[in-house]
């Protein structure tokens, strides 16, 4: 099954409460997926020179002021580990690309999360509701956000295998549904270069979308190109720095609801998740033609 | 009909799902089956909860005022229940007799499986509308979405508006009329001649649906070519 939620703020009030407002959605989604939940939040924009990485350890110990020790000694700066249960957002006086390389050969044993300028990714095993609670959700303002409650069917319950995935620089993909021909796709990613840490299928898809824009198409052009080169069920949910991307299959066998109001655009998979917003009631809502990629973008400064 | 009696019957049931837990209110539908009582409901703040008045079998009147989850009326007998508003997947899947208008739109498989009794859908039904429908009569004023009236049996299906993609793949005897365009026909189904006892079925169908601004000549219909009845030698080669 599995439940996908996507809120996208268009007022300061909204922005102010996103976290509250995200957990409420995911709340409800959470008899849809009860083995994990996980979430990512655009928020505080990381200085201009340096980035942002949320890392996870599966060491509850993890000494995170020792880590952004090492980093200061890379980069400078006065890198500070903001921790959120088992992970910590780390600003890191370097670019993206040049922070998450360092990451990756000094310390492999702690998996990136996420990478980028706004982006924040958090995700664990367990019932969503104390997810919610164990991550303090409603402490998080942001400009927007997506949600996933998982109930697995491809792949193990893992941290790991938790939605959202990182697709990119401040990109992350949730899906509600499932790849059938994800084990060949993922053999023909790897051969151009990109890295898979699971068996999971929606990670292939994330692969696959992360391929296709470094190869220069648009998120528009690579989200139509899983049309053609995914072959299963999916709702996908797609965020990026400036907003959020949605795209069902033709058969359309999973479900989502989108809908709009002054203040706030959403998407959920059942409009109960949405009806917890307010204004709910007299937003305008509609269903998502499948096939056919809808996006939001926040208009750049 | 004493005083009092005829206030009760009058007097209209209010349940605020805001309040008032779903199962109570189920329950107290279902209890109509056995034993009297109103027969005029109001359900409030149903907020997209699944299973609002499912199973009922009773005479009785629900309005349902808002947004409704999965397999809103779905088994219904006798019943009527309007939806002032959306509902997700499964609409009246499976409804026996009685009525169920939405004023809103449908999501996929409105009316699946359906084996009599009429649903109404005022606004768009999505994909699925009607799929492997058995006796059950569905009017939709807007349209419907891909593979509506797949395997569908017996029963009518009428589209004011257009229909997606894979109409009627695999249909049986259920018969399909539509107004506007329809973006591809399914596997065995073709269009038919619209006579005069199909333009007679059409006026019926509208006229208990409460349509009364649309033209049963401006329909086309469609149906089975049963093509796909009998096993076939020439086809062996694809199995």
């Amino acid at each position: 099954m599995c439940g996908i939620v996507g809120l996208f703020s268009k007022s300061p009030e909204i922005e102010e409460s996103l976290g509250e407002h995200l957990a409420a959605m995911l709340g409800q989604m959470s008899d849809r997926g009860p083995d994990s939940a996980g979430v990512a939040v655009y928020r505080d924009p990381a200085p201009a020179g340096s980035s942002k990485l949320t890392l996870w350890s599966v060491d509850r110990l993890q000494d995170w002021d020792a880590l952004c020790g090492e980093l200061r000694n890379a980069f400078g700066g006065a890198p500070e580990a903001t921790v959120r249960s088992s992970h910590a957002v780390v600003i890191v006086g370097a670019d993206a690309p040049e922070a998450e390389a360092w990451m990756r050969q000094a310390h492999p044993e702690i998996r990136i999360m996420s990478a980028g300028r706004t982006i924040e990714i958090y995700k664990e095993t367990g019932r969503p509701e104390e997810f919610v609670r164990q991550f303090a959700l409603h402490e998080l303002r942001g400009s927007h956000a997506l949600g996933h409650t998982r109930m697995a069917t491809e792949s193990r319950v893992t941290t790991e295998g938790s939605h959202p995935f990182s697709t990119g620089f401040d990109l992350c993909l949730v899906h509600n549904g499932s790849l059938s021909n994800h084990n060949r796709l993922r053999a023909s990613l790897r051969r151009e270069g990109i890295e898979f840490q699971t068996e999971n299928d929606t990670e292939v898809a994330a692969g696959y979308l992360a391929w296709r824009l470094r190869e220069g198409a648009s998120l528009e052009q690579a989200l139509e190109g899983c049309l053609d080169d995914l072959d299963g069920f999916y709702t996908f949910l797609v965020g990026t720095e400036d907003g959020f991307a949605v795209l069902r299959d033709p058969i359309a066998c999973k479900p989502a609801v989108l809908a709009e109001t002054d203040d706030w655009v959403a998407m959920a998979s059942e409009w109960r998740a949405i009806a917890t917003l307010p204004g709910a009631a007299a937003a305008r809502s509609w269903e998502p033609v499948p096939g056919v990629v809808y996006a939001w973008e926040r208009a750049k400064v | 009909m004493e005083a009092a009696e005829a206030a009760e019957a009058t007097a209209v049931e209010v349940v605020d799902l805001a309040t008032t837990p779903l199962r109570e209110l189920n329950q107290r539908l279902h209890d109509l089956a056995g034993s009297p009582g109103p027969a005029h409901w109001r359900v409030l703040n149903p907020n997209g909860a699944h299973a609002v008045a499912c199973g009922l079998d009773a005479d009785v009147q629900v309005e349902i005022e808002g947004h409704v989850g999965y397999y809103c009326a779905g088994m219904n007998k006798r019943a009527t229940v309007r939806v002032r508003g959306n509902a997700s997947t499964g609409l009246a899947e499976n409804m026996m007799s009685g009525t169920v208008v939405i004023e809103g739109n449908a999501s996929q498989s409105a009316g699946a499986t359906g084996r009599g009794g009429l649903l109404v859908v005022d606004g768009d039904a999505s994909a699925r509308c009607g799929i492997s429908m058995k006796g059950i009569d569905i009017v939709v004023r807007g349209s419907v979405g891909h593979l509506s009236g797949f395997m569908a049996q017996t029963g009518r299906l009428v589209v004011l508006g257009d229909a997606g993609d894979a109409l009627g793949d695999s249909i049986y005897e259920a018969r399909i009329y539509v107004r506007g365009s329809v973006a591809g026909l399914g596997a065995d189904c073709v269009e038919k001649e619209l006579a005069d006892e199909h333009r007679a079925e059409l006026a019926s169908l509208l006229s208990q649906a409460g349509v009364d601004d649309a033209d049963p000549s401006e329909f086309r219909r469609y149906g089975s070519a049963r093509r796909l009845y009998n096993f076939t030698v020439d086809n062996a080669g694809a199995y």
